[in-house]
């Protein structure tokens, strides 16, 4: 076994391009539990932990977007100034692990695992999140729709890094919420994401924890754009009701041992409920 | 390496830790190894306790570059260049800090499995907020479980410091 | 006692930084780390090993098999049914079939990997109610009912007029203490014994069973207590402990194991599930006239402590009130499920979530109120169990109830005066706005028995020596974390009137302690240090009276001082005990019990503990999250040794109790553990506990030697049932299950 640690983003990428197949470790999260539960055998490892310019964000307010680096961790995104510019982000990252965990773990762990119980990702979904690649041959970005293929599958290439996100700095209101059964420290037995953007009048709808990856809800959207009213923030009992049974048909989720696929379903519909609530808090 | 400030390690190379202001060398180590087993098993500080291996209970909670983590989660050869602090780091044997005698006079020790990875998490919580509400206690600490106290004298022993460093800093 | 009351843990300052050596902390020269291979099946027959290819393993020094074990193959607490290693058929998923010997602990995972196992599968028997039928082909020589057991008093045709019947069952809880199992054997030269540092209850009973399977004289096998990282029933069964002294006596080197999480949850037996079925039969006004039970405990593969738990649960069916007809009938059954035993309150939880469920019934069919009806039966000292034995204990039930009623409720509103999201359900999840909730408070109160039951002759053995003033303490309790050492430390400073207590190391060189469990060490090793220190003392007025010509009777300790009670005289301990050595061992035998006869009749229990709980818990009933806010409790200790240690033992334990309420469950399909890890079993964090106010009743008894009750187990009992009535008053609907999942709440 070998592990490499890279001091710079081109080092990283050219060590990526000697060992394409190298196994990356982020903040170690995810891959650590692996390896200490002998369920993983790795023969070399690209950490990237020291690599600065992937530690880095960036918002730009001309363009109204931020872009933060795959080795943000979740502690630095729940709090400000992030938190301020994209607050669903910020409560998703609040309520990854523990703090020992949210210290070390990073978004672009949690893309790269791609679980669709991953916090960061329903958030990133509903803000049409753009993520960056790169190799030593050269850049791309890929809509995160694109991105995720399966669970635990991305687009990500061999010999490829993912250097960060881009998403959206929008005026309207947006929120997370996640049920897990303990007040904290919890995987996701069923998330939901709600943003909304005042200057598109638009409400994006992103599922967690109840199918093969993140779930948009594009009717569930398209009904909320034609039943809201941005201007009176309100949103009338029956439409409410009715976006919660578009989001539930959306859901596609399976029993196992967190949880049933029906207690899901009915989880997804009352947070969508409640979130579209809190953004439309009048009836 | 091409760059001098990376590090390229084979297969059972030594690697240095800076742990509790030392270096220290590590040598003939599995690279794939946790943070948790180097300090345990190769530097011989065993006062972090491994109780999950998942960052799911908090008892080996160190400080990397001045953030608690879980050293269960660390890959130890990666954590080259890094300055690490355990609980062997916080205070000399027989001399314990501030944190560390409040739980003991509280009552927040029993079978005492957590309590070091509860001590790191309570210095680092009061360094950041000095006089944590009820609420930020329980956010703060909720990485670390403890199977014998129900926490109740934990709290307490964490208001307890915060109480005794604001009179002391009182005119 | 009262002047060290407030004394503080001996191991505290060790603890807090981490230099306290727990089992897993400790090693050796030239130590071998071992590993155990485990069956990947709930129920199979093994067809061939092969484990040469763990052998071709560079760093691998020894692998052995059921073949290898020396002495007598099987071991076990009550039956000695369970195999060292499996070697003809396989009964649970976990169960040990070899175990290797390495360099470092990746070497010994693809030594594990590398031993080839055949198994025939065989049809498992995961469904406990097929061995009450019988239904099952017997899946071990011993049968598939490991014990059965009738009550029958009284008036058995008694009906009504007032009915209540329920079914209730339990998930399997895991006491996930902290501290994996870990060990440390040393061999001897000559490979002749073995010296073993574990972590465990009751060194005495592993030495007895480790013996006997390595084919030596109990006092070949030397054990030392190794730190202890919490216990809570699952270190009273035999785990590592012969692999581990196998491995080292094989190699001639010492030899480490240590579970990891996973292994662990294979590794120990857990807390029984359970499914009751009762009926009560009361007057118009509530009184309890007759109950009807059956109860049927899951004990999975092997015995374990089985017999035991589910007498517990039956002679506790009627919880604490009075009741003078009772049928029950009881079943504790073998099935290829992980084997269950031990854990904090030891059947008598399961018994306390069906009959707290039960009153709460019968207040609602005779239109009382959940503290009016206990306060009604509540059953006092001279009372009666259904067994025919005799409450002779203090057993201040109303106390406790009227106590708990009279704690405060939560001063903050559903989300706090701060508003809050964390103190909602849902917690950091976000999940509820305050107007999604509703509060609801429940009620639960238990009996315990202490000590162990069924004419099993139960004491404790302590060795004090006195000398120049300072007194060393010899036991070998197992100090798990409840703080006994800090206790026998009071004692030897009060009875001796000594400052300074030496505790020695706890180990097999003295006499046995019995078990640390069954809430029994304060009374029992507190009896025994009391008396060897009152032996020491009357050794020391003797050389007192005869240096100063007093009567040794006219003697006492005043502080730190020996006085003559009738007249002036007044030596310190240290001057009076210097130059001499006074040794005394004493053993603390509790008063004989009897077993239960084939009606279940008899004074098979020794004494016994009462304790109400008061639980205010807000519920989303959309989403089926709880948060438990409050628990009020009072408890019956007797005598409070040592405040700080109590509160600390009932907060732990009431966490335990909060946890099987609402989420603690190994989730099994098949025989297959589906959440071995604290990813998925989940444990209380701080934001799930709730605040504890407690109200501490102390009325001695006159039975315990120091007046005081253990208080281990009760908190665990009835906060339960408590949880699940507050959810159930929020909900208004039917919940019987623990733990409560939210799928039970919303849909």
């Amino acid at each position: 076994m070998s592990v490499i640690v890279p001091a710079s983003l081109n080092d990283a990428l050219q060590a990526l391009a000697r060992s394409p197949h190298a196994t990356l470790l982020a903040g170690g999260t995810d891959l650590m539990v692996e390896l200490n539960g002998g369920h993983r055998q790795v023969s070399e490892v690209v950490a990237l932990a020291r690599v600065a310019e992937l530690r880095t964000w960036h918002h730009d307010p001309v363009a109204g977007v931020l872009h933060i680096g795959a080795g943000v961790t979740y502690a630095e995104i729940a709090d400000e100034p992030i938190a301020s510019w994209v607050p669903a982000l910020a409560q998703a990252a609040r309520t990854v692990g523990s703090p020992q965990i949210r210290h070390a773990a990073t978004i672009g762990g949690n893309l790269g695992t791609c679980s669709p119980a991953g916090d960061g990702l329903p958030v990133l979904a509903a803000l049409d999140a753009t993520v960056h690649l790169a190799s030593a041959a050269g850049a791309r970005d890929l809509p995160l729709a694109e991105f995720m293929v399966a669970p635990k599958r991305t687009a990500r290439l061999p010999g490829e890094l993912i250097t960060g996100v881009t998403v959206p700095v929008l005026g309207g209101w947006q929120g997370y919420s996640k049920v897990g059964v303990r007040n904290a420290m919890v995987i996701a037995v069923a998330s939901v994401a709600l943003v909304t953007d005042t200057v598109t009048e638009s409400v994006r709808l992103a599922l967690g924890s109840v199918g093969p990856t993140v779930l948009r809800c594009p009717d569930a959207e398209r009904f909320a754009r034609e039943h809201v009213d941005f201007e009176h923030r309100r949103v009338a009992a029956e439409a409410l009701q009715r976006f919660v049974e578009l989001a539930r048909d959306e859901a596609r989720p399976i029993d196992d041992h967190r949880s049933t696929a029906a207690y899901r379903r009915h989880a997804v519909g009352v947070l969508a409920g409640r979130l579209l609530r809190r953004a439309f808090p009048n009836e | 390496m091409s760059d001098p400030a990376g590090t390229d390690l084979g297969s059972n190379q030594a690697y240095v830790l800076h742990v509790n202001g030392q270096g220290r060398d590590v040598r003939d180590a599995w690279l794939g190894e946790s943070l948790l087993f180097v300090l345990r098993e190769r530097l011989g500080l065993m006062g972090s306790k491994g109780a999950c291996e998942q960052g799911e209970c908090g008892s080996c909670s160190v400080l990397v570059d001045g953030a608690l983590v879980c050293s269960c989660l660390v890959l130890a050869a990666a954590a080259q260049g890094q300055q690490i602090v355990t609980i062997e780091g916080v205070a000399p044997v027989g001399s314990p800090s501030d944190v560390q005698q409040a739980f003991v006079d509280a009552g927040a020790v029993q079978c005492g499995f957590c309590t070091p990875g509860l001590i790191m998490a309570t210095h680092s919580l009061l360094e950041r907020s000095p006089e944590p509400t009820e609420m930020e206690i329980r956010e703060e600490l909720s990485g670390n479980i403890c199977r014998c106290t129900g926490y109740g004298r934990i709290i307490d022993a964490v208001q307890r410091v915060a109480v005794a460093r604001r009179s002391q800093v009182a005119p | 006692m009262a002047a060290s009351a407030t004394a503080s843990r001996p191991d505290g300052v060790a603890k807090v930084q981490g230099t306290f050596a727990f089992s897993s902390d400790l090693t050796a020269d030239g130590f071998l780390w071992g590993a155990t291979l485990r069956s990947p099946h709930p129920h199979a027959r093994i067809t061939g090993i092969d484990v040469s290819g763990a052998w071709r393993i560079p760093g691998v020094e020894a692998v052995v098999t059921a073949a290898d074990v020396p002495g007598k193959a099987t071991y076990g607490l009550i039956s000695s049914d369970q195999p060292v290693f499996a070697s003809d058929v396989v009964r649970y998923v976990g169960e040990p079939v070899a175990a290797v010997a390495a360099d470092h602990p990746d070497t010994c995972r693809r030594a594990l990997a590398a031993i080839v196992v055949e198994y025939e599968l065989l049809a498992p028997l995961v469904d406990p109610q097929r061995a009450v039928d019988g239904t099952h082909p017997s899946i071990h020589p011993d049968g598939n009912v490991v014990r059965h057991q009738r009550i029958v008093r009284g008036d058995q045709t008694i009906d009504g007029p007032v009915v209540v019947e329920g079914t209730y069952h339990l998930g399997m809880q895991d006491q996930a203490f902290l501290g994996l199992e870990a060990a440390l054997a040393v061999p001897d030269s000559g490979g002749d014994g073995v010296e073993l540092f574990v972590a465990t209850q009751w060194l005495h009973e592993d030495q007895k069973q480790i013996a006997a399977c390595l084919g030596f004289p109990a006092h070949k096998v030397r054990l030392t207590l190794g730190g202890v990282g919490g216990a809570f029933g699952a270190r009273e069964d035999i785990s590592l402990q012969v692999h581990t002294c196998l491995l080292a006596l094989r190699t001639g080197r010492p030899v480490r194991m240590a579970y990891s999480r996973e292994e662990s949850f294979l590794g120990h037996v857990h807390r029984h599930p359970c499914t009751i079925w009762m009926r009560h039969h009361a007057e118009l006004d509530g009184r309890i006239r007759r109950i009807e039970a059956r109860f049927v405990f899951d004990g999975g593969a092997y015995a374990s402590t089985s017999s035991a738990v589910l007498i517990n649960a039956v002679t506790h069916a009627q919880g604490p009130y009075k009741c003078d007809n009772a049928t029950v009938d009881g079943w504790a059954v073998r099935t290829n499920n992980p084997p269950c035993g031990a854990m904090r309150g030891f059947g008598v939880v399961q018994a306390c979530f069906a009959h707290e469920g039960q009153m709460d019934r019968l207040a609602a069919a005779v239109g009382s109120d959940p503290v009016s009806i206990r306060l009604l039966n509540a059953m006092q000292t001279g009372d009666h169990l259904i067994t025919g034995q005799v409450i002779q204990n203090v057993a201040p039930v109303a106390r406790c109830i009227q106590e708990t009623a009279a704690l405060p409720l939560p001063d903050q509103p559903v989300g706090g005066h701060d508003a809050n999201p964390l103190r909602l359900p849902g917690g950091s999840g976000l999940t509820a706005d305050v107007g999604h909730v509703r509060r609801g408070i429940g009620w639960g109160v238990a009996i315990k028995n202490l000590m162990y039951s069924e004419a099993f002759d139960d004491y404790s053995t302590a060795r004090v020596r006195l000398a120049d003033g300072v007194a060393f303490v010899k036991f070998a309790t197992s100090e798990v974390g409840q703080g006994f050492v800090t206790i026998a430390g009071q004692i030897a400073r009060s009875v001796l009137g000594v400052d300074e207590v030496v505790l020695e190391p706890i180990d097999t060189t003295i006499g046995s302690a019995g078990s640390t469990s069954a809430s029994r060490q304060t009374w029992m090793s507190g009896g025994a240090v009391d008396g060897a220190c009152r032996l020491v003392r009357e050794r020391l007025f003797e050389r007192v009276g005869t240096a100063h010509g007093v009567d040794p009777l006219r003697l006492a300790i005043d502080g730190s001082d020996v006085v003559d009670t009738g007249g002036t005289l007044r030596v310190p301990v240290g001057l009076a005990s210097a130059g001499v050595v006074i040794e005394q061992t004493f053993e603390h035998h509790h008063r004989p019990t009897e077993d239960l006869d084939e009606m279940g009749q008899g004074n098979c229990h020794t004494a016994f503990a009462f304790v109400a709980h008061r639980a205010v818990v807000d519920v989303d009933l959309e989403l089926g999250l709880v948060k438990v806010v409050q628990i009020a409790t009072a408890q019956d200790v007797g005598r409070a040794l040592n405040p700080l240690s109590v509160v600390g033992q009932i907060e732990g334990g009431i966490a335990q109790g909060v946890g099987l309420a609402v989420m603690e469950e190994i989730i099994q399909e098949g025989g297959h553990v589906r959440n071995a890890s604290f990813t998925d079993y989940l444990l209380p964090t701080f934001l799930d506990m709730p605040d504890v106010v407690i109200s501490l009743i102390e009325e001695p008894d006159p039975m315990a030697p120091l007046g005081a009750k253990g208080v281990g187990e009760p908190p665990t009992i009835s906060s339960t049932p408590a949880v699940v009535a507050a959810i159930r008053d929020a909900l208004g609907k039917d919940l019987w299950r623990v733990p409560v999942r939210p799928a039970d709440i919303c849909l």
